[in-house]
């Protein structure tokens, strides 16, 4: 048993597989940073940081030694809590497969945001810069209308490729901008994202949480999402009406490469 | 066709990555073989200089299997993931199995890891 401790969850084998699977399907479509950058791990929920590989000069050692301390990314651990209700569990039981899981999906939901807005905008307070923020790219404009799009990143390929980052790139979205290409046909009867997608080569993404766009090299080694645990689910505690369940992971983001990539302001 | 003797499905089924990646598969097995007989070699030969240019042969042929792996690692995302599991480890292998399983769904985890396809895969629109 490790640390999750579902074994203690008054939960039948058969609902968590419908749990995980309900987690798996919400969280897999809207996990857009993990479709772009490269993924180190899962490394264990033991694993505290991720090694940077440099060190800073050390006061104190004292007689004339010197010393130097390595500096690390410690790992965010992030949870979200949510319930099942007793009800839906004996029903599952009695052979259910459509039980309420409403609660896991706004979880769901909060995580994937969360991750993205990490990886693309940073997080302050853990230490995290995100790819946008990174990039000593000025930001482009994405412009007024979505035909504008498949210029404004062919400029923003462009920029990139005389930086010497090569291909093939793919686009993150907004919501509202993925929607955007999705529905917008160009003159001449082209399909938005079908022109951004023969641009960059490479895959358009569904981005909970970005402001914008962010337009990312795919050739591998510029940014890198360190995962310990990768997103389980978890037991808290149970009562009458409900048991407590949580959504957790751990991982840490960093950009190697920052110029490997450029964000397009709405 | 010489490069597609070693397919087993019509050449027009398969994706040019497939191909690729089949190209890459058996330059690989090749120079693993190579690399073989040149072992053996070098174990039966007598002759010193020889033995020294058969094994310094073998060792070319070590190098251009790593960079073909290489490739394959840069053109195969589970390949990836399964060589960042087991190459350059310490301990049992069978054990990091277990514990690399031990982290994924038996272990309580949702096994989503890395969602990252390559330029065309369908993982883009979603």
């Amino acid at each position: 048993m490790n640390h999750l401790l579902r074994e203690h969850a008054p939960i039948t084998s058969e609902a968590w597989e419908q749990i995980d699977a309900e987690a798996r399907q919400r969280l897999s479509p809207a996990l857009a940073g993990r479709k772009l950058v490269d993924f180190s791990g899962p490394h264990g929920w033991r694993h505290s940081a991720t090694d940077l590989g440099r060190s800073a000069p050390l006061a104190g050692a004292g007689n004339g030694l010197v010393a130097r301390q390595r500096r690390v990314m410690p790992l965010v651990e992030l949870r979200a809590p949510f319930t099942v209700s007793q009800d839906e569990l004996r029903d599952a039981g009695r052979g259910a497969v459509d039980i309420d899981l409403g609660s896991l999906d706004e979880a769901s939901r909060h995580v994937a945001h969360a991750e993205n807005v990490a990886v693309f905008h940073g997080w302050e307070e853990a230490g995290l810069s995100g790819i946008a923020g990174s990039s000593p790219h000025p930001p482009a404009s994405l412009g007024s209308s979505y035909a504008e799009y498949p210029f404004r990143v062919a400029k923003a390929v462009e920029t990139l490729m005389t930086a010497g980052i090569s291909g093939p790139y793919g686009l993150a979205l907004g919501p509202d901008g993925y929607t955007g290409v999705v529905e917008t046909t160009e003159h001449g009867g082209l399909v938005v994202f079908d022109h951004l997608r023969q641009i960059l080569g490479g895959p358009i993404v569904w981005a909970p949480g970005l402001r914008g766009a962010v337009v990312v090299s795919l050739r591998g080694g510029d940014f890198v999402f360190e995962c310990g645990q990768d997103l389980s689910i978890g037991y808290d505690h149970h009562d009458e009406q409900q048991v407590h369940l949580y959504l957790e992971e751990s991982f840490s983001f960093r950009a190697v490469t920052p110029e490997a990539a450029i964000a397009l302001n709405p | 066709m010489a490069n597609s003797e070693g397919l087993h499905e019509a050449a027009e089924l398969l994706r040019p990555e497939t191909i690729d990646r089949h190209r890459a598969f058996t330059s690989l097995q090749e120079e693993l073989e190579a690399a073989d007989w040149y072992d053996q070699r070098v174990d039966a030969t007598t002759d010193p200089d020889l033995g020294a240019i058969l094994a310094h042969n073998r060792d070319e042929e070590k190098e251009h299997a790593m960079m073909l792996l290489e490739w394959l690692r840069r053109h195969d995302p589970t390949l990836d993931g399964h060589m960042r599991t087991y190459l350059f480890t310490e301990g049992a292998i069978t054990e990091i199995e277990a514990e690399a399983e031990g982290r994924g769904s038996e272990g309580g985890g949702l096994g989503i890891g890395s969602v990252k396809d390559g330029p065309e895969g369908e993982g883009g629109r979603s």
